[in-house]
């Protein structure tokens, strides 16, 4: 039977754009072009190597949102995934990372799975946490932050590169893992790529389907809530160091102060 | 009355297909494009870049083992890579316009024999016409192939050939039978490595310096009877039916220039302060970015009309095809010149990329067929 790999993705506001809140101080995506994570890229190429090296293998592609999500299931399809699953219900506005882990083990479970390929965090939100939460409610192994990642049988082998070491792992299958920024530059869709997406098949589930209860996701089933946000301070200009002979010592002086050194 | 049909608008595929080289050419292809240009030097990272990602040659039909784009999404790629750097955006331009002859007038074996390495990143292909005293009159060639047995031996000089030297594969029109002018003239591929094919010093040019441009030398040039494309005496007729269509290319090529910099003014416009404000909030400067927008965006639209015409092979494509090319080069030069004008000083330095733009635009207006035999070509053909 081949092996079927779930990449996890996220529809995220550009991040070169202007991002602002809504009213409810969720993520306010009208006012901003959405895109497919940058670093969700990493997790949909990973497991395409993977699938390319087994030969029999199927990538889908799986991600929580609302409709304008289908353009990043469509970048992730047009790079080579072979299908999509996307779970979209207005009552998950404002769910929070514990209960979008929900609704994903929930979907990975209807969708079945061997491995489930994450990225490193999203690029919105950058919690990083929706890997381990996800194992842990899937009852499966996770191996995650690699840099380099591959199956062998049913064993996936990775590297995760630390500050003081370099730790090689593995896990049985079925397992969790997500990948970094340093796994190796995703490619880019192809004209023919491109052209095959839309004839790809895209599921779509809501909540019910799921059998999650509107009560366990959105702002209300929220474990944590955002009371206000506001803008950091524009920055200011910079403290300037005029070389007069001690331009090191005062540096230094400076660096010091701020706890740099 | 519906809204959800496609009235007068790109598809999604090709919006798609826009941000994914738009990506590959800002990543890949924008870093190199001074120093290709300072120095003159064929930008080898963009080859490597665009053929990695079948870019190169995206007109290849899928049959040939090409990625079977369309004219329009031809243009898109062209477009996007000029936008950063117009020497590069010769590599999928001139593989469209070397390889064309065979494509609409070559026999099954010619089009496997040369389409599917070019496809596969093989061998660019480069299209011979003009010569030393031959440009806008075409017909009036000396190239000469004289039949020799199974073979054609062939002599004589073209000149401005681009990508000369890089290219593996060559069109090359040359006259077969001198009596009858332009039904004399035969269209020939022939091989970089074809014994007594040379190449002249690369030509010092004002723009599209990273693009070679050379002459090419053929000197008893001996290839077998099959590399000729199409029937004998067909060759010009080919060459203008390919111009038809390639001729929207060099649209594509201005569209991109100027947008490229329109896209850098208009950002330096909102940055550069000056009597206490942005620069962008005087109505000088910003009737000027109107202006320049308006041009670029009316030769987009015509362009990506004619584009349309080039894939139906409409009966009007060929005073589209000029139109295209005629309109979008002199706003390029329009718009790449007011660019220059809106850095002011700055624009005229070479720290930034303004003059390069502006330089390369000018090309547009000369090759292909300058913008007036354009408007020759129109006058004999209007819709």
């Amino acid at each position: 039977m081949s092996l079927r790999i779930v990449v996890c993705v996220k529809y995220v506001p550009d991040a070169t754009g202007d991002r602002r809140f809504a009213d409810d101080n969720t993520t306010d995506r009208d006012s901003v072009d959405g895109l497919l994570s940058e670093l969700d890229e990493y997790g949909v190429e990973q497991a395409l190597r993977i699938a390319e090296a087994s030969g029999d293998a199927e990538v889908t592609v799986l991600t929580v949102g609302p409709d304008d999500a289908k353009d990043a299931l469509r970048k992730a399809l047009s790079m080579g995934a072979d299908k999509a699953v996307h779970v979209n219900d207005e009552d998950i506005h404002g769910t929070d990372v514990i209960g979008t882990s929900l609704v994903l083990a929930k979907a990975l479970e209807r969708t079945g799975f061997d491995l489930v390929v994450c990225g490193m965090a999203s690029t919105d939100g950058t919690m990083g946490v929706v890997p381990a939460l996800l194992a842990e409610r899937l009852g499966v192994p996770q191996v995650t932050l690699l840099s380099e990642v591959s199956v062998e049988g049913t064993v996936v082998r990775g590297r995760r590169d630390g500050d003081g070491a370099t730790e090689l792992l593995e896990a049985s299958l079925p397992a969790v893992v997500s990948v970094t920024d340093q796994s190796g530059e995703a490619r880019y869709p192809s004209f023919k790529g491109i052209m095959a997406a839309k004839k790809k098949p895209v599921q779509g589930f809501d909540l019910d389907d799921l059998g999650i209860g509107a009560e366990e996701v959105g702002l209300a089933g929220a474990w944590t809530v955002v009371d206000a946000v506001a803008a950091r301070a524009a920055r200011t200009a910079g403290t300037v160091v005029k070389d007069e002979g001690e331009g090191g010592r005062q540096l230094a002086e400076y660096l010091a102060a701020q706890k740099f050194i | 009355m519906s809204n959800d049909f496609d009235l007068f608008r790109i598809s999604e595929e090709h919006e798609m297909l826009r941000d994914a080289v738009r990506s590959l050419a800002e990543s890949k292809i924008a870093p190199f494009a001074a120093e290709v240009d300072e120095q003159a030097r064929f930008p080898r990272e963009a080859l490597d870049a665009l053929t990695a990602n079948d870019l190169h040659a995206v007109h290849v039909p899928e049959e040939y083992g090409g990625a079977g784009a369309d004219a329009l999404a031809t243009v898109i790629v062209i477009e996007e890579v000029a936008r950063v750097c117009a020497s590069s955006s010769l590599i999928p331009a001139v593989n469209k316009l070397g390889s064309l002859p065979v494509i609409l007038s070559g026999d099954e074996a010619l089009k496997r024999k040369y389409l599917a390495p070019l496809a596969r990143g093989q061998g660019m292909f480069s299209y011979c016409l003009s010569e030393p005293d031959a440009g806008s009159d075409a017909a009036g060639m000396k190239t000469r192939a004289v039949r020799d047995g199974d073979f054609w031996v062939l002599n004589g000089v073209k000149r401005w050939i681009t990508n000369a030297g890089v290219s593996e594969f060559y069109t090359v029109m040359a006259v077969t039978d001198p009596e009858l002018r332009s039904r004399g003239i035969s269209a020939f591929v022939v091989e970089k490595g074809d014994a007594g094919v040379s190449f002249g010093a690369p030509e010092k040019k004002l723009g599209i310096k990273g693009s070679p441009t050379r002459e090419v030398y053929l000197d008893n040039v001996r290839i077998p009877a099959d590399r000729m494309i199409g029937a004998e005496g067909t060759g010009f007729a080919t060459a203008m039916k390919t111009l038809d269509h390639t001729r929207i290319t060099i649209a594509a090529q201005a569209l991109g220039i100027a947008q490229g910099a329109l896209d850098y003014a208009a950002g330096y416009v909102k940055e550069r302060r000056q009597f206490g404000r942005a620069i962008a909030e005087f109505q000088g400067i910003q009737f000027m970015l109107a202006d320049m927008a308006m041009k670029l965006e009316a030769a987009r639209q015509l362009t990506y009309a004619a584009a349309a015409r080039s894939q139906r092979g409409d009966g009007d494509l060929t005073f589209f095809g000029a139109a295209a090319k005629c309109f979008a080069s002199d706003a390029a030069m329009e718009i790449t010149t007011d660019a220059v004008q809106l850095l002011g000083g700055y624009g005229y330095t070479r720290d930034y990329p303004l003059e390069r733009m502006m330089r390369d635009a000018k090309i547009t207006q000369i090759y292909e067929g300058t913008n007036q035999v354009q408007r020759i070509v129109m006058a004999r053909n209007l819709p």
